[in-house]
């Protein structure tokens, strides 16, 4: 007993006052990339063609947020003078268009549905289904529940049965022998229900496109209303699409 | 042993080198070196033109690599020893080549074989998981049948468990995986090259580090690149702090499946703190973007080196209070200690790796044995824990916690700087093989490829620890009660995804 004391002084309080206070990430963090339009056709040219994940749209210069992975090889490349990644986490966004990009996201808050934010804004419960996730997202929506997020302050939770819950998210790039259970989780959650595709699997197969084993984007099976892109998302990202898409 | 052929960690050898035996020799030869103590590190069947292959990766104190011609049907080595088990599983899922006599021989992940041979397990892969499989199962008006999954009650990775109980007692489980199949292997072989370290990063996330250092390691042996002392210190930091960060994080989940809650809180936090310096070192939580074929895309600079030992210097001691919390609660240790127990020859006779095969007694650790990187000039660890119990195996990652720390701090006081990454697209040695053993944090990893006359590559095979550890969970079990499950389950930790490819 005397050594539970101890350490919870040794502990003390930890948990972040994210939103009501910023976060500052660490200059190496890769969030949000920023494109100069300016950059030379050739730099940009170099860039797409080296991408490993064909993410990057030389005629239009936007990067597609729902298959980049954040790898850094075209701000490497460019020496950041076609794209930089920002530290900006705050990446959640309502249509998988919005997540072509040059670095300018709409705010998330008011593109979500009004109806969500009435009936889930002030209690929300989730049923998480890792469908040929690497147990990267899986591990960085686990720690939501850790001191320090403290998901639950929100009356956000992820819970054990899809019965209890209002919607489902959904990681992975939805393998061929994951697909009828995804099918079956979600048809067992009770309508209205929101659908949450988090990583740049369940939004476009992330590192696994072209893979004959898997679906590959959630919304060719189920309409998706929230997309988390990242690779994985980090929990911030998460926290922050979920705060601003619910609350 | 007279037929096979010596290698090393990471040599590229040329194809032609590799003795090529016929079937019965070859079987002979890897049951005579299994039977003496030997371990399989890889066996798979490869398509070469038109021909049917296999192909066996053995460890003993070295490493020995051996081929043959496949026969569609053969007789199974497992039959004789347990050892070849999942790996004849895989040669008749992935080819269509069947081993006869095979005690157990089911699908491993379900899907259709490459060559389009008939499936020897008789499915038709329209119809969803598991198809034509029975499970095994025990008769009796007392017995019961348990299934858990795919889908579980948690953020976890999908998997099908089968029980079959007496009461609460645990008579067999059967654990039918797959769910996560993405077709890795067959990926690899077709994509550019840019997109091979992305997807070995992802082959288990928790493993980024361990898989893409596997793979790196091979790509270079195939192309020729010298990685620079500097690169290899942040390569083994990294691998590192990957084996504290998910060390941690289980520990705390184990307190939480003992009832004891206050460690899992802490643990949880804790873990992050690592994963949060595997960002100050890479930009990303797991570590991804860091190891690429050549050497590390990030420096360690002044700054980044003071804020690791900072940060590791803050953290060390509050790690070990919480641990010393945990393993001193006389509840906790009623619930680890007799639980889950594999025995040393069970061990031995599956070939089990990582903390869960030094937790019985069997020491080998690739980081001592196949040294990679620095880790030739650091020091190993060495554990007296052999009862192959929860307890045997918690106490292992606890002492591995610390030993990486030491690692981490050595490695820090070096003062060379990792060269410049200049990505390129490198040519491979046509018509050659590679293996790479790496010891990442749940056990040896390790990737092997060959490359065709272009220098293509002809066939990529991964092994996961996992693919190793599952059985020895459902070994775990026998005997136990069913509501043990979940902390025999966490003491393991195994990959679903890593298993599954």
């Amino acid at each position: 007993m005397f050594k539970v004391i101890k350490n919870r002084l040794e502990q003390g309080y930890r948990t972040s006052k994210y939103p009501k206070e910023t976060i500052n990430l660490y200059k190496r963090f890769r969030g949000l990339p920023k494109v100069d339009r300016n950059c030379s056709e050739d730099l940009v040219q170099r860039c797409a063609a080296a991408c490993p994940q064909e993410a990057i749209d030389s005629a239009t210069r936007q990067i597609d947020l729902g298959r980049c992975v954040f790898c850094g090889l075209c701000e490497t490349l460019s020496e950041g003078l076609f794209v930089s990644f920002t530290q900006d986490f705050e990446m959640g966004t309502a249509q998988r268009q919005d997540l072509f990009t040059q670095g300018d996201l709409p705010a998330l808050a008011e593109h979500s549905q009004k109806h969500f934010k009435k009936l889930f804004g002030r209690s929300l419960q989730l049923r998480q289904i890792s469908a040929g996730g690497c147990n990267a997202c899986e591990a960085d929506t686990n720690v939501l529940n850790t001191p320090f997020f403290d998901l639950s302050r929100f009356g956000i939770q992820f819970v054990a049965s899809p019965r209890h819950a209002d919607g489902i998210h959904v990681t992975g790039p939805i393998t061929k022998n994951m697909r009828q259970a995804t099918l079956s989780t979600y048809e067992a959650v009770p309508s209205p229900k929101v659908v949450i595709a988090s990583g740049a699997c369940a939004i476009s197969g992330g590192p696994f496109f072209g893979s004959d084993e898997i679906v590959g984007d959630l919304n060719s099976l189920i309409p998706v209303d929230l997309y988390i892109p990242g690779c994985p998302p980090h929990p911030l990202t998460t926290l922050h699409a979920l705060l601003n898409y619910f609350k | 042993m007279a037929e096979l052929l010596e290698i090393k960690n990471n040599e590229r050898v040329q194809r032609v080198h590799i003795p090529h035996l016929g079937f019965a020799d070859f079987r002979q030869e890897l049951i005579d070196f299994a039977g003496a103590g030997g371990q399989v590190v890889q066996f798979f069947a490869y398509a070469d033109g038109s021909a049917l292959k296999m192909l066996a990766v053995l460890r003993s104190e070295k490493l020995y690599v051996v081929g043959c011609d496949a026969p569609d049907n053969f007789a199974s080595l497992t039959a004789e020893l347990e050892k070849f088990h999942m790996f004849e599983r895989e040669i008749g899922e992935q080819y269509g080549l069947k081993a006869e006599g095979h005690p157990w021989l089911k699908m491993v992940r379900y899907h259709a074989n490459y060559t389009g041979k008939r499936d020897i397990f008789a499915n038709d892969y329209n119809q969803t998981i598991p198809g034509n499989y029975s499970y095994f199962k025990v008769d009796g008006e007392a017995v019961h049948e348990v299934a858990v999954g795919p889908v579980h009650a948690g953020i976890i990775e999908p998997g099908h468990f089968r029980f079959q109980c007496c009461g609460e007692r645990v008579f067999h489980l059967e654990i039918q995986l797959g769910y996560q199949h993405r077709g890795v292997e067959k990926l690899l072989q077709k994509v550019p090259f840019k997109r091979l370290p992305v997807i070995a990063e992802t082959i288990a996330g928790d493993t980024t580090i361990g898989h893409g250092l596997c793979q790196a390691q091979a790509l270079e042996s195939l192309a020729g690149l010298k990685v620079d002392e500097g690169s290899s210190s942040v390569r083994s930091i990294a691998l590192e702090l990957e084996r504290i960060a998910n060390h941690i994080g289980d520990l705390g989940a184990l307190s939480l499946d003992a009832a004891f809650n206050p460690p899992a809180a802490y643990f949880g936090r804790i873990r992050g703190d690592y994963l949060n310096l595997s960002q100050i070192l890479a930009g990303n939580r797991f570590g991804r973007g860091l190891v690429r074929p050549g050497g590390v895309t990030k420096i360690m600079g002044v700054e980044q080196r003071q804020l690791l030992s900072d940060k590791l210097a803050e953290l060390t001691p509050e790690v070990e209070h919480v641990n010393d919390l945990i393993f001193s609660a006389p509840s906790v240790l009623a619930r680890f200690e007799n639980t889950g127990t594999v025995s040393a020859a069970d061990a031995e006779k599956l070939g089990l790796v990582g903390y869960a095969g030094r937790a019985c007694g069997l020491a080998y650790d690739a980081r001592v044995s196949f040294p990679t990187e620095s880790y030739a000039d650091l020091p190993a660890n060495t554990s007296l824990e052999s009862d192959g119990d929860v307890w045997a195996r918690a106490q292992i990652r606890r002492e591995e916690i610390s030993h990486s720390t030491t690692l981490i701090r050595t490695l820090l006081e070096k003062s060379e700087n990792a060269a410049v990454y200049l990505p390129e697209i490198p040519n491979l040695a046509p018509a050659a093989f590679v293996v790479s053993l790496n010891e990442a944090w749940r056990g040896e990893v390790s990737h092997c490829i060959l490359t065709d006359d272009d220098g293509q590559i002809l066939r990529y095979k991964i092994k996961d620890p996992s693919f190793h550890n599952w059985i020895g969970l459902a070994l775990a079990l026998r005997d136990e009660g069913i509501s043990d499950f979940p902390i025999c389950n966490k003491s393991f930790n195994l990959s679903y995804c890593g298993f599954d490819l």
